[in-house]
């Protein structure tokens, strides 16, 4: 099928200010948006620039806006968005080229939230695993899931109107830990959330959720942590 | 000089094996980790199904068991005593990712829950046994964060976004890595005592791969131009199960729970194959099939591809007929909610990129280009060996993917991969620091980054005759049909002259993007250049083995030879040549024998 793939292009050494481009291609309906970025840069224009890695929706390095929104090029077919196809940056971290953004400032506000593993507590005396019941693994389960492709942040209103919030990657991260019954930082987290920078920048917009490829809950999920903030328990 | 960093330890890759390393060397030395990726961008995050380690948390099981399962998946070319190491190992690694916080599945009694995989066995009844750890279908995932996670808790150095072009020897020494930061296109010069690679595979020269982007055998081709020998270049894992056409990974863990292939007869075709385990032999053994079957006319509508059935009534049905029971004696039996539970992963690439839902229709699947199993030599240490003696070459370590040591030999056992990332991983960044320790710098080269330049300058001034993406195509189709499941001597010379005509092609590539800013068409012209020296080193290899072993199955040479091929093949780059050397395979307590499943 035919389709118009307009594409945001800023090329920082030449340009003043980021302008689109349109290809005209012929592809197939099941072709990821990732597939036909890949046929413009192969054969009609060898300097647009995007991050890929693994092309089916684990490693998310091609979060970007498609039609408006956040997803991840690798999992968005053309089927899935018709045949005039406009694709964009994601919003709220700086361009540094074409698609790609600078991604500093979200892995910063991930390393905010202790984002490992805490347990100082001697281990069993069989020197085996830490016990934990398949109920309170579930407990945890859907924000381990995350793989930081700022898909979520970028498309937070809060995010883009603030220089120091968390935004939602980072909020996810935390809940992963502090719900997890093994891990014993929950009170340091919870304090780092509940500073101005976190929790109560969330206006529950939704949009991170609508975003997420990984179909995580994050508002429920950054429900659950203002309610831990309130009452002190995580359970 | 500018951009000059001085370091112990450098790691290049940050992987599960790069990750591990970074950490471990970390805390003796002065240790830094350069990726091209961020971290959790890396491959290892793509592995699905499982980590193994003979715990027998629901079941019997034994490092002995593993161990010879492992001898026996290498199609015996795997060297006993690295193996033996790695599965004795095993239980305590997985305990330390534990340990680390790793968010394993669990039993009722809140141990790591373990599932069956192919070629894992209990070795008294034949039986499959539940020895893979996992977390749903996302274990490489969980891996790569929980890595990522202790590595920046324990304030490893990272360099995200440096791709490293070349590796510094001097003096028979270990000296750094040049590399590129994307974001500026300068060159950087990492000064170290010790440099260990764990630069994954290369399954991107391939057309169907469930491979990332980034898998264009970088060490191996950086380490190869350097001189040095690579080892059963031959051996590539093709796994049974990848999406029809794309090529996306459908984990091991699908067949795991129950799942069967069915091709377009409708009939469940492996037990003509592999009469006791059925659809969980070892992977070379059920990609065969998967091709014997649609070469004969078997496929799904005449394509070329068959089905893989995990809906839950099929799954209880061949359980039933296979006798196949739980832990405590009952019966096999599973819900679609379980197996949502077990696999959502492959629920979702399912729906997403096939539109089907696998608890109500059945996957077209066909093998994909999946695991490098050769790689650069490495004792099991993770240094590097440099010939047939197993000479180590000082300050220089493999681990992970782009490693040979070798556990896999020919055909690598699903979930060892993970296993070895995380054990060869840990023993190369404890043996760097080690070294490291008592070792001095050596005096960097006048000019350092001369190579790296050169490699650049090359492809900005080609004359701009050549498309990179049309060699790249066009290598990725031949070697999937001609150096891919099934190979003969036609074929493969046919393979290698087509070769060489890419690689003068190559030298007529000329980029475009002239900027310094991510310029991602000079870094992907570059991997070209990497995955064509790759490529040639595997067809040559693959000529030049005479037998059929594991993954590498000739048509012309159908049997496995032990008297002639019961060897490793090392080959060197030399004047412009492939030559072609050998070493002994370690055997320790297993003599080679028929290998049935």
């Amino acid at each position: 099928m035919q389709v118009t793939l307009k594409v945001f292009r800023y090329n920082p050494e030449k340009d003043r200010r980021g302008h689109y481009e349109t290809y005209n291609l012929d592809v197939e309906e099941t072709e990821r948006i990732l597939d036909l970025l890949e046929l413009v840069k192969g054969h009609l224009d060898g300097t647009l620039s995007f991050r890929r890695s693994c092309a089916h929706g684990v490693c998310g390095s091609d979060a970007m806006r498609i039609n408006g929104r956040n997803m991840l090029a690798c999992k968005t077919l053309v089927r899935d968005v018709g045949d005039r196809i406009t694709v964009e940056p994601l919003l709220g971290l700086k361009i540094i080229k074409d698609l790609i953004v600078d991604m500093e400032p979200f892995f910063d506000n991930y390393k905010r939230v202790l984002p490992w593993f805490v347990n100082d507590s001697p281990l069993p005396p069989d020197g085996k695993e830490r016990l934990q019941s398949p109920e309170q693994r579930a407990r945890f389960d859907e924000t381990t899931k995350c793989i930081l492709c700022a898909a979520c942040t970028t498309s937070c209103p809060s995010f883009w109107g603030s220089d120091d919030y968390l935004g939602p990657a980072a909020l996810v991260t935390a809940h992963r830990f502090i719900f997890d019954s093994r891990d014993e930082a929950a009170a340091q987290r919870l304090q780092i959330i509940s500073e101005t920078s976190g929790l109560a920048r969330c206006h529950t917009a939704y949009n991170c959720t609508m975003a997420c490829p990984r179909e995580i809950h994050i508002t429920k999920a950054i429900g659950e942590l203002k309610l831990a903030t309130l009452t002190g328990k995580v359970d | 000089m500018a951009n000059v960093h001085q370091f112990d330890v450098v790691v290049v890759g940050a992987g599960g094996a790069g990750l591990m390393a970074g950490l471990y060397a970390s805390r003796g030395a002065k240790t830094a980790v350069i990726s091209k990726l961020y971290p959790t961008r890396s491959h290892t995050g793509a592995a699905q199904g499982g980590i193994s380690a003979a715990f027998g948390n629901t079941e019997e099981d034994h490092p002995e068991w593993h161990t010879y399962d492992s001898v026996k998946g290498s199609d015996y070319l795997g060297d006993q005593d690295a193996i033996e190491f790695m599965c004795n190992e095993a239980i305590d690694a997985v305990l330390e990712l534990e340990h680390m916080g790793l968010p394993f599945d669990r039993t009722p009694e809140g141990r790591i829950l373990q599932r069956n995989f192919g070629g894992h066995t209990n070795n008294v009844t034949g039986k499959p046994v539940r020895r893979a750890c996992h977390a749903a279908d996302r274990t490489g995932h969980m891996i790569v964060q929980t890595l990522y996670q202790q590595c920046l808790k324990n304030k490893v150095n990272f360099f995200d976004e440096y791709q490293v072009l070349d590796l510094l020897l001097v003096n028979g020494k270990a000296a750094g890595v040049v590399a590129v930061e994307l974001a500026t296109g300068e060159l950087h010069t990492f000064h170290a005592k010790a440099v260990i690679f764990a630069t994954g595979g290369h399954g991107r020269i391939f057309e169907v791969t469930s491979n990332a982007y980034a898998y264009t055998g970088d060490g191996a081709a950086i380490a190869w131009r350097c001189g040095l020998p690579l080892e059963d270049m031959e051996f590539f894992q093709f796994h049974p199960t990848g999406i029809y056409k794309l090529g996306i990974l459908i984990t091991e863990g699908v067949r795991g729970e129950g799942g069967v292939l069915i091709n377009g007869k409708g009939e469940r075709f492996m037990t003509k194959y592999a009469p006791h385990v059925k659809d969980l032999a070892s992977r070379d053994v059920v990609s065969r099939a998967i091709y014997t079957e649609i070469r004969e006319g078997r496929g799904v509508n005449g394509q070329n591809y068959v089905y893989l059935d995990a809906r839950p009534e099929s799954v209880m049905k061949y359980a039933a007929e296979d006798g196949r029971t739980n832990p405590d004696g009952s019966p096999y039996k599973i819900t679609a909610e379980e197996l949502l539970k077990k696999l959502p992963d492959i629920v979702d690439f399912n729906r997403v990129y096939l539109g089907i839902d696998p608890m109500t229709q059945m996957m077209p699947i066909q093998p994909t280009a999946h695991y490098t199993m050769g790689g650069i030599p490495t004792n099991k240490f993770g240094e590097v060996v440099v010939d047939d003696q197993n000479t180590a070459y000082p300050g220089l370590y493999a681990a992970g993917e782009c490693a040979c040591v070798s556990i896999h030999g020919a055909n690598r056992l699903g979930t060892n991969s993970l296993l070895d990332l995380v054990v060869f991983g840990k023993h190369a960044g404890l043996r760097a620091a080690e070294y490291a320790r008592q070792a001095d710098l050596q005096n960097l080269p006048d000019d350092p980054t001369e190579g790296a330049r050169a490699q650049f300058d090359g492809l900005r001034s080609g004359s701009g005759k050549e498309n990179a993406f049309d060699i790249s195509r066009e290598m990725k189709k031949v070697m999937f049909e001609d150096v891919g499941i099934y190979r003969n001597e036609k074929g493969m010379k046919s393979a290698l002259e087509k070769i060489a005509e890419w690689k003068e092609r190559f030298r007529h590539v000329r980029i475009t993007d002239t900027g310094r800013i991510f310029n991602t068409e000079l870094l992907n012209a570059w991997e070209l250049g990497n995955m064509l020296d790759v490529s040639e080193v595997i067809a040559e290899c693959a000529l030049n083995r005479t037998e059929s072993r594991g993954g590498h199955s000739r048509e012309d040479f159908p049997n496995r030879d032990d008297v002639n091929w019961l060897k490793h093949t090392l080959a060197w780059k030399k004047d412009g040549k492939i030559e072609i050397g050998y070493k002994p395979v370690v055997i320790t307590k297993y003599q080679p024998k028929e290998r049935v499943y």
